[in-house]
């Protein structure tokens, strides 16, 4: 690693002003999982390392109205919460398919988002259930729709001086329901070949139709950010959840993903998945015999 | 170079240490403290080799800074042994046969007493969920979830 300074401040006003005063020169430090790695390799060679560890407040879950998550929560938290198990089973759920124990007993919601990574793991569930990023700088607070918070790969709407201090999601009501299915090569330690989020609302009209008043759909590690198929819940939105307009938008969230070739996967190949892993969630979520949850 | 500052109490012994602030809490125990016991093995936490107990949770201490982990408890798989005795999960491991070539071990010793002490009767899937991040070439990890599920099974909790 490089020389750096550490800093350990106690609030996040005093954090955004020394990343403020070292201009894109400094780094906030959450888990540290990607960070490190990033510094060990020389990627990154921050003046400054800001940690956020004896910032009060960022580890809190809280529901009141909208579900309340700060920036360091950890992914053991989010997997061990009761407010997270019983609301958001599908956050608890997509934290513990993402590396092992010890990594995410280090490793952030904040983190995960603010790296940027196309394959981020939280991205797509939390677009999915519509959450709000909260950012804080120098100049005050500001909030941003999660959909519109990252820009390309790394790189988030975050400038110098500012920092994520929580998430905002919205309380599901009864009709709602959301997954997360990933695709990678091992069941442990693997980042996405494809990520696929969903969240529908169900209206149930009769026993036997359901109609679907609301739907959100998040592709991951199938474009240069977490990517919303607008067309394919276009599709649905008011429409009943049978087979045929199912796999109609499943078949246009593949033509919306805009994959490459790299290591881990294909461009063709991910193109595919899209739309298998979006139609198998539609079929499991708008089967109202499923229970969905952990 | 900037020195940092720190208290650490490790194995339950306290030590205030002026590190480098690039100082990864793994080296801090190898080379400052000289406990050995913790292995650097890939040196980005994809291996476990590094495992340790921070605050009783398990870490990959090579993705620790130090610094960030001042004022903090930390048990190294040095820690495990009372007065002498090595830990049941040590034995068991000895006793199936589940230690080849032994550069995973301290890893998967602490990983696999972390999850003990969450689940103190944990099965055969779950054992292998929270030893998921230790990776070992050599076993085949057969011997190593029949170990941790046995001392599971007579623990009398």
């Amino acid at each position: 690693m490089k020389p750096f300074e550490f800093f350990s401040p106690i609030t996040l006003a005093e954090a955004s002003r020394i990343l403020a005063d070292h201009n894109g020169q400094g780094r906030a430090l959450a888990g540290g999982t990607d960070l490190l790695i990033r510094m060990k390799r020389k990627q990154w060679t921050p003046r400054a390392v800001v940690s956020l560890n004896r910032v009060a407040g960022l580890n809190e879950i809280a529901l009141n109205g909208d579900l309340k998550l700060g920036a360091r929560v950890t992914l053991n938290q989010l997997i061990r919460s009761q407010i997270i198990r019983a609301h958001f089973p599908v956050l608890a759920q997509t934290a513990r398919n993402m590396a092992g124990v010890q990594v995410r007993t280090l490793a952030t919601i904040g983190g995960n988002l603010c790296n940027a990574s196309p394959s981020a793991d939280m991205a797509p569930p939390l677009m999915a259930l519509n959450a709000r990023a909260v950012i804080i700088g120098v100049e005050g607070e500001r909030i941003v729709p999660l959909d519109e918070f990252f820009v390309g790969p790394g790189k988030s709407v975050l400038q110098p001086g500012e920092i994520l201090r929580e998430i905002l999601v919205p309380r599901p009501n009864d009709f709602t329901r959301a997954s997360y299915h990933k695709l990678e090569h091992r069941q442990a330690m693997d980042i996405a070949m494809v990520g696929v989020g969903v969240s529908v609302q169900i209206e149930h009209r009769t026993s036997n139709i359901e109609n679907c008043s609301d739907v959100r759909i998040v592709l991951g590690a199938v474009a240069p950010t977490p990517l919303r198929a607008k067309r394919a819940e276009e599709i649905l939105r008011g429409n009943i959840l049978n087979e045929e307009n199912i796999a109609h938008a499943a078949r246009v969230a593949a033509e919306e993903a805009k994959p490459i070739d790299d290591v881990r996967s294909s461009m063709w190949y991910r193109r595919e998945m899209v739309e298998v892993l979006t139609r198998r969630q539609l079929m499991e979520l708008g089967d109202s015999r499923l229970e969905i949850g952990d | 170079m900037q020195r940092h500052h720190i208290s650490l109490t490790v194995n339950g012994d306290s030590h205030e240490l002026n590190i480098d602030p690039r100082q990864t809490l793994l080296q801090v125990l190898r080379e400052d403290l000289e406990l050995h016991g913790t292995h650097l093995g890939c040196d980005s936490g994809d291996c476990g080799a590094c495992t340790v107990l921070l605050d009783n949770e398990p870490v990959p201490s090579c993705l620790v800074l130090a610094a960030d982990a001042d004022g903090r408890a930390v048990v190294t798989v040095e820690g495990l042994v009372q007065n002498g005795e090595p830990h049941a999960v040590q034995k068991a491991i000895v006793a199936h046969g589940g230690v080849q070539c032994g550069y995973c071990t301290p890893g998967i010793v602490v990983s696999s007493v972390a999850l003990l002490q969450e689940n103190p009767h944990p099965n055969e899937q779950q054992v292998r969920e929270a030893i998921a991040g230790n990776l070992c070439r050599c076993t085949g990890y057969q011997k190593i979830i029949a170990a941790v599920v046995e001392v599971g099974a007579e623990s009398g909790f």
